[in-house]
This record gives structure tokens, C-alpha cells and sequence, in this order.
């Protein structure tokens, strides 16, 4: 028995597919991780009390928000620069 | 042939759930240690040991709060049509 992954097309294009949305899903993993040690160092006062405060859980959720909302900007503030640069 | 492709896409699901919790481990140590042992002895205190079974649990719940977070974002950004990949911790 051969133990060369012998696929047919379809399979492959199937693979294909779980693959990305894998990928896409290890991306999305990623963020998270980012944003949880970010939003963590922020927004966590007392370590030893062993669960979250609300006032630190709704901090955790704005940190999020901001931050996305940041990025978004600074997109925003590059595309005007670009096209700034393109009408000199 | 189906057989080989569950194994195939389970093999890589499994690899991404390894990773997601690898990573949950080295940030959740380095934080804690970082709070919890001020000052390393010889061994670690009952206190210190306390303080790192408390902010462990605390890092997970913020760890669900934030993917919470994200994809709530995620959906009101891209629409409730859209296909998008939901977070899991393990």
C-alpha cells in the first residue's frame, strides 16, 4: 500500500478549503493572544484575587474595541497620506 | 478515501488546538510569574504558589472575555452573512 497522500480532485479542493478557513482560524488565534497579553497589561490590577472584576472585564472588552478601532485609523490616516502625496 | 481525508483534517485541527494552547501557557506563565514571584527564592512560597493558581484562572477568564470581544467585532463588522472563524481555546 502506497504512503503517498493519493487524493482525488475534489478531495484536494476540499482540503484546499479546510485549509484556509484553518489558516484563518490560526490568524484569528493569533489576534486573540495578542490582544488578551495587550488588554491583560492593561487592564489587570489585582492578579491574586482569582477572578475577574467586571470593572476589569468591561475594560478587557473596551481595550478590544479601541484597539481595533485604532488600527482602523491609522489605516484610515496612512490612505489619506498616500492620496495627499499623490495630489502634490 | 474519506477516511484518509477526516484523518488529514483532523490531523491539522488537532495542530491548531496544540498551538492555541501552547501559546495560552508561555503568556499565562511569563504574566503571572511576572506578578505573583517578586522576589524568586530558594523554592516557591505557599503565597507565590496561591497567587499563580489565582492569576492562571484569571488569565483564562480574560482570554474568553477577549475572544468574546473580538468576535463579537467580527460579526458587526463583517455582517451576519459572512463566514467567519470562531475562537476556541482548546
Amino acid at each position: 500500500m502506497s504512503d503517498s497522500l493519493q487524493l482525488d480532485a475534489a478531495t484536494q479542493n476540499e482540503l484546499q478549503k479546510f485549509v484556509a478557513q484553518e489558516t484563518a482560524q490560526r490568524k484569528v488565534n493569533e489576534s486573540i493572544h495578542q490582544f488578551t497579553g495587550l488588554c491583560w497589561d492593561k487592564c489587570i490590577t489585582n492578579v491574586t484575587s482569582g477572578r475577574l472584576a467586571p470593572t476589569e472585564a468591561s475594560c478587557l472588552t473596551n481595550c478590544v474595541g479601541r484597539f481595533l478601532d485604532a488600527s482602523l485609523q491609522l489605516v484610515r490616516d496612512v490612505e489619506n497620506k498616500r492620496n495627499q502625496i499623490g495630489h502634490a | 478515501m474519506e477516511s484518509r481525508k477526516q484523518a488529514v483534517m483532523q490531523h491539522i485541527r488537532n495542530e491548531t488546538a496544540l498551538t492555541n494552547a501552547q501559546e495560552l501557557m508561555n503568556a499565562s506563565t511569563e504574566r503571572c510569574f511576572k506578578s505573583c514571584v517578586v522576589n524568586p527564592g530558594t523554592s516557591l512560597s505557599s503565597t507565590e504558589q496561591a497567587c499563580l493558581s489565582g492569576c492562571f484562572d484569571k488569565y483564562l477568564e480574560a482570554f474568553t472575555v477577549v475572544s468574546r470581544a473580538y468576535a463579537g467585532r467580527v460579526r458587526s463588522e463583517l455582517g451576519p452573512s459572512q463566514e467567519e472563524a470562531k475562537p476556541t481555546v482548546f
